[in-house]
């Protein structure tokens, strides 16, 4: 009986060798010309509906190609290269802690094209990982709960907001649960690294019952809906076209800092068709997937002279300095803390 | 340059020179190569064991055992100094709290003093080479004194490229010096070299006759030289003018005699009796003759010979001169029934020589055409002018040349082949041309039409 179920399970594993991690969605966007010359195979946090005209274009820049995209969370993509030995020629995250360590631990590629010896330094980590969007991180606010002022524009203002009118705010503050999702981990890590006053506004937050999400889509929902009045740590460029109808949402960039999460994009090493995956990173970085990936994808492509426009724009810094947050002992001291903070008997 | 073997003095200063300029350009690459490295290496590893005490410091001990809060800070200036990746791993007695449990630790078992600050050592570890830092800390976890090591690990990519990096630069400056080393040694072996030279071009640009002692500017190191060289220019000089002194005495003092011994011998032919006797005293006279003519010769020679290291610059008319020796030879040409027609007379030729060395050379050219023509004949003696230069042409009826080239005529005491029979010094001809050398004329001797000897004298009109 026993060895029946051993051998389902090895069959089991066999017939899907690479789907052990967690999949939302797999598209195959078959090559234009009708004959299959090559396959590229894209694994992706970004949605297929965001990047499906930059791929189209792709392809009809490049005939023949057969395009293979792959969707799951920052954490799946991170163990299905890491642990799992999925074989992918291009690897997209918005989780930088994570392809830092995939780029750090010798997984990654190295690439060296006009258009990724061009990126500016901070948006691009030796010649292993490049960003190809920048995308600050927001607070979007009710104005019905602001009390007839203006939206805060820094977070001690925001602090002395919610002081000033917890009647408003209790049980209304929507922000990422950082032990379940990785993108509010890095957003609160980043946060603490990068301001004193990171802290006392958890407390505060903390004081007024918040509602933790796993990710952007509830969190954005409930706001809509009515049902949060506040939500800190979002993606602007995720938010934005989902409350454009909403009314009485404004999106606020604290002046203070605001934190500009890179898109990145790396090779793996074990990818079977580098050459393809690098093509790809090339249109993403060159000027037509740029104009692409700024109209029809809605992300704010790489631009140095958009981050000197506006100051507080703080790009997460791509460095070793990443590294130091996943380190287990690290993030559970880290979520400690946190929690300690915000999570107020 | 090379005919015997030996380099030049040129080339062996400049092989020198380039080795040595190799060598120093070598020496400096390594130099540099080496010092660049070795400071690229000491900096980073000073950087990676700020960011292994900085781990350290952040070591944490406590009743739930160790603990260690990464700073952030200590990672970005490591990933930042260079290009390279970094791991990292904190163990307990072997056992790994946080990081990556497979870097490996030191070979060699460290003492904990030596631990106390960062050890560096190179490894292999995924499938690279990486430099760790590795140091210890003691920490109390519960109640218990814990050693804890940390390793911080680094790849060495931006090392490597540094030293390429210094490489090419420490190439290009070594290239630079010898280019450099090489454009000096070029000039330095001109410069030390051309005061050698100067003398040598002095030396030989002086005519073969030319014994004046040298007085060229030359360096200290040339003088035992030079002053050997005018040494040696002295005596020869002094032993010249001694043969000639001496061979002008000789003259002198034979000619002195022999004019006595044909006095007394024409004495003795007027009062000579018999036919054969007076035949006899003839043979006599004849042969004194000659032998006074050898001697005047000599003289003449020797006058040469001194005179024209020095010939004196004056004005000579040779229409003068040339008139005067025809006169001079009419009774000796008598004697042979032999005319002498004199041309391009009237009219002054001015030369600038030696008044008496072109004397000398034209009486030996009318001596010789009148020893050597046959009785009955006629002599032209032609002055004229062509072009820049004044001609004086000397045709007898003799024997000719019978094809002897005239180099072989010209030499000292040589003698055609035609002339056994007739007595001569073979000196003449040697006299005519050394005179006309030195007067910057020329000398020629050709077959003259309808048989005899044509010899041309050529003097620059003055």
């Amino acid at each position: 009986m026993r060895a029946v179920l051993g051998a389902i399970g090895l069959m089991l594993a066999l017939a899907t060798p690479i789907s052990a991690f967690e999949i939302e969605e797999d598209t195959r966007f078959p090559a234009i010309g009708g004959s299959e010359h090559a396959l590229l195979s894209v694994l992706s946090t970004t949605d297929t509906d965001v990047l499906r005209p930059v791929i189209l274009a792709f392809q009809a820049r490049n005939p023949g190609i057969t395009l293979r995209y792959t969707v799951a969370n920052s954490q799946q993509v991170y163990s299905a290269i890491a642990d799992e030995g999925a074989v992918y020629d291009l690897m997209i995250s918005s989780a930088m802690d994570l392809q830092m360590k995939i780029a750090n631990d010798g997984l990654a590629r190295p690439l060296h094209s006009s258009a990724t010896d061009s990126l500016p330094e901070w948006a691009r980590w030796q010649d292993l990982l490049f960003a190809f969007a920048q995308e600050p991180v927001v607070l979007i606010v009710a104005l019905s709960a602001l009390g007839g002022t203006s939206p805060p524009r820094t977070r001690r203002e925001l602090t002395q907001l919610l002081r000033d009118h917890p009647e408003n705010f209790a049980g209304r503050i929507g922000t990422y649960d950082p032990e379940k999702s990785g993108a509010g981990y890095l957003f609160v890590t980043q946060d603490a690294r990068l301001s004193d006053t990171f802290w006392r506004l958890a407390e505060v937050m903390g004081g007024l019952d918040p509602k933790l999400y796993d990710s952007s889509a509830p969190m954005i929902a409930d706001l809509k809906a009515g049902r949060l009045v506040l939500a800190y740590n979002v993606l602007g460029s995720y938010a934005a076209p989902r409350i454009a109808q909403a009314e009485g949402l404004a999106m606020v960039e604290l002046e203070d800092h605001t934190l500009t999460l890179l898109r990145t994009a790396l090779v793996p090493r074990s990818a079977t068709a580098p050459e393809l995956g690098a093509l790809f990173l090339d249109f993403l970085l060159g000027a037509e997937g740029r104009s692409l990936i700024a109209r029809e994808a809605g992300l704010p492509p790489i631009d140095a002279a958009a981050l000197a426009a506006k100051p507080h724009l703080r790009p997460i810094r791509l460095d070793a300095g990443l590294l130091v947050y996943l380190d287990a002992m690290k993030r559970r001291a880290f979520l400690e803390e946190w929690q300690a903070a915000l999570i107020q008997p | 340059m090379r005919d015997n073997g030996a380099l030049s003095l040129r080339e062996r200063l400049m092989l020198q020179l380039l080795v040595l300029a190799a060598v120093l350009a070598v020496a400096l690459f390594v130099a540099v190569r080496t010092v660049a490295g070795s400071a690229a290496e000491e900096t980073l590893d000073g950087v990676l064991g700020a960011a292994t005490i900085a781990v350290a410091d952040e070591l944490r001990g406590g009743e739930e055992g160790v603990s260690v809060d990464l700073p952030h800070e200590a990672f970005s200036i490591l990933g930042s100094i260079s290009e390279d990746r970094i791991f990292y791993r904190i163990a307990v007695d072997g056992a790994t709290i946080t990081g990556y449990d497979d870097l490996p630790l030191p070979e060699a078992a460290r003492s904990p003093a030596e631990l106390s600050t960062p050890i560096f050592y190179t490894t292999q570890y995924r499938d690279t080479e990486v430099r760790v830092a590795v140091m210890q800390r003691v920490v109390l976890a519960g109640r218990l004194s814990t050693a804890v090591t940390v390793l911080v690990a680094q790849t060495r990519a931006g090392q490597a490229e540094i030293a390429a990096r210094v490489a090419n630069q420490a190439a290009g400056i070594g290239l630079g010096v010898f280019a450099l080393a090489a454009v000096l040694s070029i000039l330095t072996a001109g410069s030390v070299l051309r005061p050698i030279n100067r003398l040598a071009e002095a030396v030989g640009r002086r005519g073969p006759s030319d014994l004046r002692s040298v007085d060229h500017p030359s360096p200290a190191e040339l003088r035992p030289l030079v002053d050997a060289l005018n040494g040696f220019i002295a005596r020869l000089r002094a032993g010249l003018m001694r043969t000639e002194t001496f061979i002008a005495e000789a003259a002198h003092h034979i000619r002195t005699p022999l004019a006595t011994v044909r006095a007394r011998a024409e004495t003795a032919l007027r009062k000579a009796e018999t036919e054969e006797a007076r035949e006899t005293l003839r043979a006599v006279i004849r042969a004194v003759e000659e032998s006074a003519r050898s001697a005047s010769q000599l003289l003449d020679h020797a006058t040469v010979v001194y005179r024209s290291d020095r010939p004196e610059r004056e004005s000579v008319d040779l229409a003068r001169l040339v008139a005067g020796l025809a006169q001079n030879f009419q009774p000796v040409a008598g004697l042979k029934d032999v005319e002498i027609h004199t041309e391009g007379v009237t009219a002054p030729v001015e030369v600038v020589g030696d008044r008496l060395l072109i004397e000398a050379a034209l009486r030996n050219m009318l001596d010789n055409a009148v020893k050597y023509s046959s009785p009955d004949s006629e002599i032209a003696l032609v002055l004229s002018r062509k072009g820049d230069e004044a001609c004086v042409e000397v045709a007898d009826r003799g024997r000719g040349l019978s094809g002897g080239a005239q180099p072989d005529l010209t030499r000292r005491f040589a003698r055609g082949a035609n002339v056994g029979d007739v007595v001569g010094s073979g000196l003449g001809l040697t006299i005519v041309e050394e005179v006309a050398a030195a007067h910057g004329g020329r000398f020629e001797l050709a077959e003259r039409k309808g048989g005899g000897t044509c010899a041309l004298f050529w003097v620059p009109l003055g």
